[in-house]
């Protein structure tokens, strides 16, 4: 490998040599610095990554400790913990995932076990898109207007689960069909030939083999919920509540609006720094969290195909 | 087997309703948006909606005048794709072309993980790291600025960029790359002669939905741009706050008693943001499909 490779370099440097010193040259020396500029953004982005990973890990790390996490907030969000902004969270995902999850789910093996190409699936086909390029305050507008207005649930846990589950239908629908598309041919003609109905195959032999597919979609979507803050700071979440919503019609805190008040409009900025640090450090933690397992399962499945 | 047929019938039928239910969520953000916004028309004409340059949404005698927040998001978002698009497409270039498979396998969850960080984790980091540096560096009176903004969204708009220009770069077909090197041209000419421009609509689809992600991003932006609402002066504009569209909606939302015209201004905002996300959105989908059919 290494020797021919080798020859090739000598054969170019002869090639060159009688076709034009000056030509070749150049050709060689733009190629060398296009090569180095363009690794060189590749490496900068990855830098900016690792930048703002450690920066936050580096001041965030010592914020943490049981109390931080276990306990709720006192003097107006200047001490204490960030317990609730957790539970809401959590209970934010658990919420919009019994929604989305199915729904998604549905409507992927629609589109991709049943739907012929025609108007009526290049319509839903479109809207899906257009539904995931919406700005996520566009949907907190949405949400604003038809939960809690129109359907009157209040500013809430229920009308903000609602409207995140909208948000990330889309998402669930794309990685799902993704995952089914990947599932052979072969599997489900084998299954119909033995005379299984379709929607029998659909559920034995097609989505079994596409769980790992859509786990991973569905576990990049639950760290999408757990980071939005446009969607619920229109329908239900509040910057100050010292203890757990009640029922699904209650406010509640989350993560990433406890980091939003804290860093732009609490009472006293500078003091809170490392509550701010410690509060994004744990938002990052379960939103990256998630995208490790993500990929872990995914690299997982792959190794297990190849075999 | 009538029982069977049946069964199978009404189970896509469900499934059928459950997808047709996207189509129907998207009628009605159409719909809720307009209803809610047409109410701002009873005593502001459209035309000064669109046109009118004050936003002085509580000041006793009140303008709704959309240019200041439409030419700030405007502002930020041509500043971020400035930034972004060179070095979105430069880092494609390499993951796809360049880089040996090992060295693209392990910058791929550097982008993967770029895109999963929360809006507002970004929007701190600017806060506290970018705003400063640009205060100091540049000798502001402020750091957040619509330069700030661009920045931090720049970095945001970049998975997106990277993914979709990765893909299209990587589903040219591989005779015309194996074409344009036995013809003696070096990686390099192979790269911008031959797989770009063979690519190039699939990247124009990835610059449309960066600027569709730019435009509507929201909390980043609220923390790093100062959010006053006045028209920037161009250029010279980058370098003082600005206010978006998204920015107002969700500043202010919280404040306005419901159902009064600042509330249905900021519907009206919405829905401008809606209608223009949606046409960037709709020529993406497509530019990506004319490319699609180009490479079958």
């Amino acid at each position: 490998m290494e020797l021919s490779s080798n020859v090739n370099e000598n054969e170019h440097k002869s090639i060159r040599v009688q076709g034009g010193l000056s030509m070749g040259l150049n050709a060689r020396t733009s190629e060398k610095v296009a090569f180095a500029l363009l690794s060189l953004s590749a490496v900068a982005i990855a830098a900016f990554v690792v930048i703002i990973l450690a920066y936050i890990m580096y001041n965030g790390y010592s914020a943490i400790s049981i109390e931080f996490l276990t306990e709720m907030p006192r003097m107006m969000m200047t001490e204490g913990g960030i317990y609730p902004a957790i539970i809401g969270t959590i209970l934010l995902i658990i919420g919009s995932m019994a929604v989305a999850l199915p729904m998604g789910i549905m409507a992927a093996v629609y589109l991709n076990e049943y739907a012929v190409e025609n108007r009526t699936t290049w319509i839903i086909e479109m809207a899906i898109n257009n539904l995931a390029g919406t700005p996520s305050v566009v949907f907190g507008l949405f949400g604003l207007a038809l939960f809690v207005k129109y359907f009157d649930f209040g500013s809430s846990l229920l009308s903000s689960c609602l409207t995140l589950s909208l948000l990330i239908i889309p998402v669930i629908i794309r990685s799902t069909q993704e995952a089914l598309i990947a599932v052979p041919k072969e599997y489900r003609e084998s299954s119909l030939a033995l005379g299984v109905s379709k929607w029998q195959t659909i559920k034995h032999v097609v989505l079994p083999a596409a769980i790992p597919g859509i786990v991973t979609g569905s576990i990049l979507s639950i760290g999408r919920v757990a980071g939005e803050t446009a969607p619920i700071l229109l329908t239900g979440v509040v910057y100050f509540l010292p203890r757990l919503p009640d029922s699904m019609y209650s406010q509640f805190m989350a993560l990433p609006y406890h980091l939003f008040v804290l860093a732009t409009s609490g009472t006293s900025i500078a003091q809170t720094r490392s509550l701010q640090y410690g509060t994004a450090l744990v938002l990052l933690i379960i939103v990256l969290g998630l995208n490790i397992i993500a990929v872990l399962i995914r690299s997982h499945y792959r190794q297990k195909v190849k075999i | 087997m009538f029982d069977r047929n049946y069964k199978e019938k009404a189970i896509e039928s469900v499934l059928f309703s459950v997808s047709a239910l996207t189509v129907i969520v998207l009628l009605l953000i159409c719909i809720f948006l307009f209803r809610d916004s047409l109410l701002l028309f009873k005593d502001t004409s459209l035309l000064d909606f669109l046109t009118g340059k004050f936003w002085y949404p509580t000041s006793v005698n009140r303008q709704f005048g959309l240019l200041p927040l439409f030419l700030g998001s405007l502002l930020v978002t041509a500043g971020a794709i400035i930034f972004a698009v060179p070095l979105g497409i430069a880092c494609a270039i390499y993951i796809s072309e360049i880089a040996p498979p090992k060295i693209a396998g392990f910058l791929k969850p550097f982008v993967e993980i770029l895109a999963g960080i929360p809006s507002v984790v970004f929007g701190f980091f600017g806060l506290v790291i970018l705003v400063p540096f640009i205060q100091n560096t540049l000798n502001l009176p402020t750091g957040q600025t619509a330069l700030t903004g661009s920045i931090m969204l720049a970095v945001m708009a970049l998975p997106t960029i990277i993914t979709i220009s990765e893909d299209a770069i990587s589903s040219v077909p591989s005779t015309l790359k194996q074409g344009s090197l036995a013809l003696g041209a070096t990686r390099w000419q192979t790269i911008y002669k031959v797989i770009v421009p063979a690519a190039l609509s699939g990247i124009s689809a990835a610059v449309m939905l960066g600027v569709g992600r730019a435009i509507g991003e929201t909390m980043t932006l609220m923390m790093v741009t100062g959010n006053t609402a006045v028209i920037p002066s161009f250029p010279g504009g980058i370098l003082n706050p600005v206010r978006t569209m998204t920015a107002t909606i969700a500043l202010e939302m919280g404040e306005v008693p419901q159902g009064s015209a600042h509330f249905h201004a900021l519907f009206a905002v919405g829905t401008v943001l809606f209608v223009i996300t949606f046409l960037i959105n709709l020529i993406g989908d497509m530019i990506k499909k004319r490319y699609k059919f180009k490479v079958d």
